[in-house]
């Protein structure tokens, strides 16, 4: 095993971050579609109920399940929102294709260049103009087959003046040695639309994920993006870019990461805001507790008139490395942007002010971590930020 | 109640606190005045045991136990509270989930939202621990912390620094009901307090304006380090306003 403490900061997690796409399948078998979800096998609702997804569909609008390269289940369970795979939406409407591919460049980046070659279905989901879903729709990508590359593409649409809250859940069968996940997706958000966007993922130790991900929000538009990755995972690397290019359109982004000894996590958050009156801020709490994490942000404003802030926390609880690159770019003036990044271990004041309360060292640590990791999440349901307390509640003991 | 004996107290390389001996009785309030930088907070930091305040000599006893080298909460558990000045930001943990952890020790279960309301601050319970509290909203966090631990030996820590002239009575008011002292509660607690099962306080104070809400038994002066005066509280009162702590010195020296 490395020396963790040897680690040079230059090549951070450059060589965790080297994947070998030809080590991977590409063949999946085909799995069946399930009519009826209270049908799924108990180990894989187990798995998919960890990353959010309720197979009861209690307090959901709709559910999407892939499972490796087949989709197993998608349905809408109200009015005005479609649900299904991506070949059977291209099918569907001609426009998609107007909607495909913006803003990447697969010469760039293989990643996306192993997407459009070997597609594997993913996601597409619309919410008709107007249309405000009160229930989240809900969507998971699962990868059941060992040294399986599941390279999806995703489309996510809320038409002018619609709201919507998309719940991804992503996740392995227990006990994968190998596996890759490439995830291009696309989002539009129209005008005054909303679109909030929570994924948790529970990749699992040896699994490599590559999320490639660009947002379009017009004016007046908002997206809100949630992100979840409490639990180990081989390696992850994901830098979402969002395009704020109508007056007064919004874009938040909360991330909350835990890294265990042998995961590597390199995510950030990038937001150009390209007209007056946006605004957009980048959150991130991160843990390593024997891992390494880069948490990323940059922020762009480009005319005057924008607000922009970028906060990003990082503890550390054993060796690893937390490095926190916060980036602001203005180009006018008249733009606002400001961060605030700070590294460390938890204050000794802290910990003591709540030993004077009554409860030990030990529980007083804990009870700041949880705190710490407890990043307020706009419109989760119920049982879902119960369930993430929970895991919140397991993860903390696991590090300690 | 407690017991301080030939204390010498160190921070860092410095000697704050030299030779105190201090002891407040079952049921009596006492007040610690002296300047900034005399070591009140030392005093009242090392009662309660933090790190950082090392005990070089002498010895802090507490209902009978040598308490010197116990841990924190310990202490806590054996029934002292404190009421701190500037207590740190604890981010994600909400106001009500730390006024719970206060009331775990207590035998009887504790309507948290009621003391909340008694003390305006309802509206706090799901804001995280003194974030953006203003100078009044965190004495208030404070005591109703204290009033949910419900302690034997209260340590207050400039109780009426920065807060506004409207909420100093109702925190005079709030103290006076953790000692069972007062007008206020005078039928459930004051006879409680009578027969010596009353609550002992240590309050301190550079100003002294918390004596216009508070009855004290004893008054002492603690300066460089040294406690150097002990009487009266008012009378000690009136003579560092009328002559400055220099002064009221002269008499002890």
């Amino acid at each position: 095993m490395r020396d963790i403490d040897k680690r040079d900061p230059d090549k951070t997690g450059k060589d965790e971050l080297a994947v070998d796409l030809d080590a991977y399948q590409v063949e999946a078998e085909d799995h069946p579609y399930v009519e009826d979800l209270r049908a799924l096998p108990e180990k894989d609702a187990g798995r998919f109920l960890d990353v959010g997804i309720d197979t009861r569909e209690s307090f959901r609008s709709g559910t999407f399940i892939q499972k490796d390269s087949s989709v197993i289940h998608s349905c809408a369970r109200q009015e005005g929102v479609e649900i299904m795979g991506i070949g059977q939406a291209a099918a569907r409407h001609s426009w998609l294709k107007d909607y495909l591919w913006r803003g990447f460049d697969p010469q760039a980046d293989p990643f996306v260049a192993r997407a459009r070659q070997i597609p594997h279905e993913g996601y597409f989901i619309r919410t008709e103009p107007g249309v405000e879903l009160d229930r989240p729709v809900q969507s998971c990508l699962y990868i059941a087959k060992n040294g399986f590359s599941q390279n999806v593409h995703n489309i996510v649409i809320a038409e002018p003046g619609s709201s919507m809250h998309v719940i991804t859940g992503c996740a392995t069968a227990p006990h994968l040695d190998s596996g890759l996940h490439v995830g291009v997706s696309e989002f539009y958000v129209k005008k005054g639309a909303k679109l909030f966007f929570t994924m948790i993922h529970d990749w699992g130790e040896q699994i490599n994920v590559r999320p490639r991900t660009v947002v379009h929000v017009e004016e007046g538009g908002v997206f809100v993006s949630n992100y979840i990755s409490l639990k180990a995972v081989g390696s992850l690397q994901m830098n979402p870019t969002t395009y704020l290019d109508g007056p007064d359109a919004v874009a938040r982004f909360n991330s909350v990461l835990v890294a265990p000894r042998g995961t590597t996590l390199d995510v950030g958050s990038r937001v150009i805001l390209n007209a007056p009156g946006c605004r957009a801020e980048i959150i991130s709490r991160a843990i390593t507790s024997g891992g390494t994490i880069i948490a990323r942000g940059e922020l762009v404003g480009r005319v005057a008139g924008i607000k922009a802030h970028l906060e990003c926390k990082g503890l550390i609880i054993r060796d690893g490395l937390m490095h926190a690159i916060p980036e602001l770019q203005g180009f006018k003036p008249g733009v606002e942007m400001s961060h605030e990044a700070a590294v460390g271990k938890i204050d000794q004041r802290e910990i003591e002010y709540l030993m004077a309360r009554g409860i030990d060292e030990e529980e007083a640590i804990s009870t700041i971590v949880r705190g710490f990791l407890n990043v307020d999440i706009e419109g989760l349901p119920p049982g879902l930020a119960k369930k993430l307390d929970q895991i919140i509640t397991e993860t903390q003991k696991d590090m300690m | 109640m407690l017991k301080i004996e030939d204390l010498q107290v160190r921070v860092g390389d410095r000697t704050i606190l030299d030779n105190v001996n201090m002891e407040i009785p079952e049921g009596e309030t006492h007040i610690l005045f002296g300047p900034n930088g005399s070591g009140k907070t030392t005093l009242m930091m090392t009662i309660m045991g933090f790190s950082g305040y090392e005990v070089t000599r002498g010895r802090i006893i507490f209902k009978g136990r040598d308490i010197t080298y116990l841990p924190i909460h310990e202490r806590a558990k054996m029934g002292i509270g404190v009421s701190f000045q500037r207590p740190p930001t604890i981010n994600g943990l909400k106001t009500r989930n730390l006024v719970e952890i206060c009331a775990r020790n207590r035998k009887e279960p504790v309507e948290i939202e009621k003391l909340a309301e008694r003390l305006n601050f309802t509206s706090f319970l799901d804001r995280d621990v003194n974030q953006n509290f203003s100078g009044g909203e965190i004495k208030r966090s404070e005591l109703l912390q204290l009033m949910a631990q419900d302690p034997d030996l209260i340590l207050l820590d400039e109780p009426e620094s920065g807060v506004d002239l409207e909420n100093i009575a109702l925190l005079g008011e709030t103290i006076n009901m953790l000692l069972g002292r007062g007008v206020a509660c005078k039928t459930e607690r004051l006879p409680k307090a009578r027969l010596g099962c009353g609550k002992s306080a240590l309050v301190i104070t550079h100003t002294g304006h918390i004596l216009d809400y508070i009855t004290a038994d004893k008054g002492q002066v603690l300066y460089n380090g040294h406690l150097c005066c002990s009487q009266n509280a008012r009378e000690i009162l009136k003579w560092i306003s009328e002559y400055g702590y220099e002064e009221c010195l002269r008499c002890a020296i």
